[in-house]
C-alpha cells in the first residue's frame, strides 16, 4: 500500500463510516448495544481531524498505520475499535518486519505483495485479540474470506485495486452470510438464537472499510 | 496491601461502587476505568492503562486485582495489559468473579492483609456463592446457581 492509497482510504473509510453510522448503530441495536456506528464514526472523526492537522498521514505507511489504530484505540469505545485499531497497528508493523535478506536492503516486495502481508498480520491480530474465528457472527466473517480473495488475486497477478475489489466483494457476500448464524461472540451472544436473521454490525462495517480501499487503490 | 483496579463501561457506576467498596474496606486502595475518554459509554484501553498503573502504584508494588463489567472490557484490558512491562504484568491478577460483588469481597480480603492470589480467589469465587437464601420461594426456571 502505498501513501497516496493508504491516506486516500483513510478518508474514504472515514466518510463511508460516517454515511453510514445509523444504518450501522441501527443492525447494532437489534443484536447488541446500538452503538457501532456512533462508535466507530467518533474514531474515524478522530482519525480524519488528525489527517487534516498533519499529526497523521506524513511518515511511513507502516507510521500511518500505526497512528491510525492509536487513534481508533483511544476513542471508539467499544470492541470493534479496539479491534480494529489493532488490526491497522499490526499491519504496519507486519510492513517492518524482517524478512530475509541482507539488514538494511531495499524492500523489493510490490505494493500488492507487501499489502498481502500487511492485510493477513491485521486479520490474525482482530482473531487473536478477539479470540474468535470464522463461522461466529463476527468481523470476522467478512475478512476471512477477503483475506482469501486478496491473497488469491494477487497470486495471479491482480493490481492492488483490483484485488482490493476482490476483497470487498468476498467481505460482502461473508457478511450477508452472517444473516443465518447464531452469536457467539460479544454482545449479540446474549440473543442466543435470537440473534439468527440479522447482519453482524462488525462484518457489515469491515466490508465497508474494504469497499473503501477498493475505492482508493483505483482512484474512484 | 493489595490494590483493585475497576475496569468496565461507565465512570457513574464504577465511582459508586468505589464508594461501596470504600464503606466495606476504605484502607484499600480503588482505581477505576469506567466509559470512553470522551465520557461516554464505552472502554477505553488508554485509560485502563493509567489505572492499572494508579493502581500497582498504590499498591507499593504488592499487587492488583483488576475486576470488570461485560462486552469490551475484557478485550479492552487485554490489550491495556499488553503495554505494561513484564514486571509489572506479573503483579496483576485479573479476576472473573462478578463485578460489585468480587470488588466488595476483594476489598475486604485485600484488607485483611490477604496476598494477590488470595485476594483473587475470593473474587473469582463469588461467581458461584448464592445471594439468594436456601429458603427462597421457588421462582419460575429455578435457581441459576446450584446449591
Amino acid at each position: 500500500v502505498t501513501d497516496d492509497v493508504l491516506v486516500r482510504w483513510l478518508r474514504l473509510a472515514g466518510a463511508a463510516v460516517a454515511d453510514a453510522r445509523e444504518r450501522l448503530t441501527g443492525l447494532d441495536a437489534a443484536i447488541g448495544d446500538g452503538d457501532h456506528g456512533i462508535n466507530l464514526d467518533r474514531g474515524f472523526r478522530e482519525l480524519l481531524r488528525r489527517l487534516d492537522e498533519g499529526l497523521l498521514g506524513s511518515g511511513p505507511p507502516a507510521a500511518v498505520l500505526e497512528g491510525a489504530g492509536r487513534a481508533l484505540i483511544g476513542t471508539v469505545g467499544g470492541a470493534s475499535g479496539a479491534l480494529y485499531g489493532r488490526g491497522f497497528q499490526r499491519a504496519g508493523a507486519a510492513l517492518l518486519a524482517p524478512r530475509g535478506g541482507p539488514a538494511g536492503a531495499p524492500d523489493e516486495r510490490s505494493r500488492e505483495e507487501r499489502a498481502v502481508v500487511a492485510f493477513g498480520a491485521a486479520v490474525d491480530a482482530i482473531a487473536a485479540l478477539g479470540h474468535a474465528t470464522i463461522g461466529e457472527k463476527t468481523m470476522l466473517d467478512a475478512l476471512v474470506p477477503a483475506r482469501a480473495a486478496f491473497e488469491a488475486a494477487v497470486g495471479s497477478g491482480a493490481t492492488l485495486g483490483a484485488a482490493a475489489r476482490r476483497a470487498a466483494e468476498a467481505a460482502e457476500a461473508g457478511a450477508q452470510g452472517t444473516i443465518p448464524l447464531v452469536a457467539t461472540k460479544g454482545r449479540a451472544s446474549y440473543l442466543g438464537e435470537r440473534s439468527i436473521g440479522h447482519l453482524d454490525p462488525g462484518a457489515v462495517s469491515s466490508a465497508l472499510l474494504l469497499r473503501a480501499l477498493a475505492d482508493a487503490a483505483t482512484g474512484a | 496491601m493489595i490494590a483493585l483496579a475497576l475496569v468496565g463501561h461507565s465512570g457513574a457506576l464504577l465511582h459508586a461502587l468505589r464508594e461501596m467498596v470504600a464503606q466495606a474496606a476504605p484502607a484499600v486502595a480503588v482505581a477505576i476505568a469506567g466509559g470512553t475518554a470522551a465520557g461516554q459509554l464505552g472502554t477505553s484501553s488508554p485509560g485502563i492503562h493509567e489505572a492499572l498503573r494508579a493502581a500497582l502504584r498504590a499498591s507499593d508494588g504488592e499487587g492488583v486485582v483488576v475486576l470488570f463489567d461485560l462486552g469490551s472490557a475484557a478485550l479492552a484490558l487485554e490489550m491495556a495489559l499488553e503495554e505494561l512491562p513484564d514486571v509489572d504484568r506479573a503483579l496483576i491478577a485479573v479476576s472473573d468473579g462478578p463485578l460489585v460483588e468480587g470488588a466488595v469481597r476483594a476489598a475486604v480480603e485485600a484488607a485483611g492483609g490477604a496476598p494477590l492470589a488470595q485476594v483473587c480467589a475470593v473474587a473469582d469465587g463469588e461467581r458461584a456463592t448464592a445471594k439468594l437464601p436456601p429458603d427462597w420461594p421457588d421462582r419460575p426456571g429455578g435457581r441459576a446457581v446450584a446449591r
